[in-house]
């Protein structure tokens, strides 16, 4: 049983990073990209918009989770983002 | 913030272990997961800059076509063809011959087409006659255009969210790959050659450094091509009602789409008439798509859409048409702001707007995106060999990626000259020829793959690279054996497309053997740097920064 705490501790805070960058990074994306329906232009206009800027989200959240200190960090980085542009999506929805 | 909690002390960095570090390890580990993928993307990606010249070489039954036949009078001949195979179609296109094809490319819908019955038809026709061109059945240059984004053997959604997240890494590991670098203006005027890991480094570097630019645009504007399929989600919630999708869709393309049929026969007005009125507005070369709907039918609509030659966006441009009287309804040159700058990022990517000078700096800065790519997978095992406790023995993950290494590489190469040759070689008469064709393709690459595996490492590269070599020198001589238009011939004839593959072929010959010389010669040094325990892959991988 101790055998395999070590590596899981180990491991974990990678794992999780991982998780954040993948999915935490594809989701704030994808709010961002919702979010952009707030812009004062058309719709269309709008959603492509969102479309185009997502990626560049993406990355930077990506960058961000391995660049931050502490995997709990990384996480808390990527929801102080989230909070505005869940304000913003949320005026749209 | 550096008195931080002490309970997540431990996955904190070590001292010394900043920024860079982490980014090193992104860069890393990003570009060898999605790596292997990333290299057949780019290479194949690369050729279908040549994608219509590829296309032309694989039908040599086309003759030549030494000047542009009079855009109108095609589209008229194809458009009267299409009345007779597709009568009644709710939707036809064609793409208008240019300077680079000798065939028209057209797709249309079939009329009435419910549940099992095919409800698309494509075919290539002759500009001269407008009749479905008789060359051997294959797919040409499109076959490496669709697999650059798309793969094959599965459906073309998976191959292209694979394509997607593969282009995602690329643009993670670029991102990293520049922050990991302090001196990247220095660094790319560095090469220290024959000095192993170093020569690497600074070859993946200079190549990196270089077509930084175009290798940041093509990954963004890769993305940007298929970006209404990888986040749908502001168009979910905001484009809910038909006319908004149409409003939408006419932001993006010039494809028509078909309103219902009255059901009362009208035939249509000449088309070249209409395509005449685009060439007076766009220029004589110009016209790039010709779409009808519901042709036959009274409530027929024709567009004329701009090409994309003499301008950089994809952004639709047309003129429509009421079909059975001719008559001009709506002339669209403009679409908003977002819109345009998407049309712009998606030209880019495509680079069809080329003149020949641009279309070869597209073609050599591409080439240096998948050495890049390529160098940066070898140096993952480079950088490794020298810490391995047991080179004799290396660990499971060391073989993995060397082993894949040199089917993806080396492989690739092969396998892509063995379609070509599939494409002089497999009968014409084969049932299902294009397919077999692909087939092919696939079937060397697996085998190159059986053959890194059995084989020794090193001897498995050299032995590809010189298998490489020999097909692509040897495929001019195929060429002058299995068609009329050997070298000599095609360089008389002023035949650029046919002169233009086999002298490339030769080039890349050239170059694989080169590579394949300096591997044979490569001796690579004893190990001086004493084996170290390795805390697993991952971990030890995150831990060890850019040495």
């Amino acid at each position: 049983m101790m055998s395999l705490i070590g590596p899981v501790r180990r491991a974990a805070p990678v794992a999780s990073r991982i998780v954040a960058a993948l999915f935490g990074g594809y989701a704030l994306a994808a709010l961002g990209s919702v979010a952009a329906l707030a812009l004062p232009m058309s719709k269309p206009q709008a959603v492509l918009t969102g479309m185009l800027a997502s990626f560049a989200i993406y990355a930077a959240a990506v960058v961000w989770v391995f660049a931050a200190r502490s995997a709990l960090r990384a996480w808390a980085g990527l929801l102080a983002a989230a909070a505005p542009l869940l304000l913003a999506a949320w005026s749209v929805w | 913030m550096k008195t931080d909690n002490v309970k997540r002390e431990r996955e904190q960095r070590p001292a010394g272990r900043g920024i860079r570090q982490s980014m090193s390890g992104l860069h890393i580990w990003a570009g060898l997961l999605m790596g292997w993928i990333l290299y057949a993307m780019f290479l194949t990606g690369t050729v279908s800059y040549f994608k219509d010249e590829l296309s032309q070489w694989m039908r040599p039954e086309l003759a030549h076509q030494a000047e542009l036949p009079d855009p109108a009078l095609v589209a008229q001949r194809v458009a009267d063809e299409l009345g007779a195979i597709a009568p009644g179609s709710p939707q036809w296109s064609m793409r208008l011959p240019d300077g680079r094809t000798n065939s028209v490319y057209a797709f249309w819908r079939t009329a009435g087409a419910e549940g099992g019955r095919r409800a698309f038809g494509e075919a290539a026709f002759d500009p001269a006659t407008g009749g479905k061109v008789t060359a051997r059945e294959t797919l040409g240059g499109d076959f490496f255009y669709r697999f650059h984004f798309q793969f094959h053997y599965m459906p073309v959604l998976w191959g292209r969210w694979i394509a997607g997240a593969a282009a995602m890494f690329m643009l993670v590991a670029i991102v990293s790959g520049v922050i990991t670098h302090k001196k990247i203006f220095i660094d790319f005027f560095t090469f220290r050659g024959g000095k192993g890991q170093r020569s690497w480094l600074d070859a993946h570097n200079a190549l990196s450094v270089f077509g930084l630019p175009f290798h940041a645009m093509i990954t963004y504007t890769g993305l940007v091509t298929l970006m209404a399929l990888y986040m749908p989600w502001g168009e979910r919630t905001a484009i809910t009602t038909p006319a908004e999708r149409q409003q939408l869709s006419a932001e993006l393309n010039a494809f028509i789409q078909p309103g219902k049929p009255s059901g009362q026969a009208a035939p249509l007005a000449s088309v070249a008439d209409m395509v005449r009125q685009a060439q007076e507005r766009w220029g004589q070369d110009a016209v790039g798509r010709v779409t009808a709907t519901n042709s036959g039918d009274s409530t027929a609509r024709v567009a004329v859409a701009r090409g994309e030659a003499g301008r950089v966006s994809m952004s639709p441009q047309y003129m429509l048409f009421d079909g059975p009287t001719g008559r001009l309804l709506e002339t669209r040159e403009g679409v908003g702001a977002a819109a345009e700058t998407r049309g712009v990022l998606y030209a880019l990517h495509l680079g069809r707007f080329s003149d020949t000078v641009t279309r070869w700096l597209y073609f050599l800065v591409s080439l240096m995106g998948t050495a890049m790519v390529g160098t940066g997978l070898v140096m993952w095992t480079v950088k490794r060999r020298q810490k391995l406790a047991d080179p004799e023995q290396p660990h499971i993950g060391f073989r993995i990626v060397e082993r894949l290494n040199i089917a993806s590489i080396a492989g690739l190469s092969v396998a892509m000259t063995a379609f070509l040759w599939g494409n002089r070689l497999l009968p014409a008469g084969l049932a299902e020829r294009g397919a077999w064709e692909i087939h092919l393709f696939f079937a060397v690459w697996a085998l190159t793959l059986a053959h890194a595996v059995l084989r020794p490492a090193r001897t498995a590269w050299i032995e590809q690279l010189w298998a490489a070599a020999a097909l692509l020198a040897l495929l001019p001589v195929l060429n002058a054996v299995t068609t009329d238009r050997p070298l000599w011939h095609s360089v008389t004839e002023a035949d650029w497309v046919f002169a233009g593959m086999d002298l490339m072929c030769l080039s890349l010959a050239a170059l694989h053997a080169v590579l394949a010389l300096r591997t044979a010669r490569h001796r690579p040094k004893p190990r001086t740097v004493p084996a170290k325990g390795r805390g697993g892959v991952i971990g030890g991988a995150l831990e060890e920064g850019r040495s």
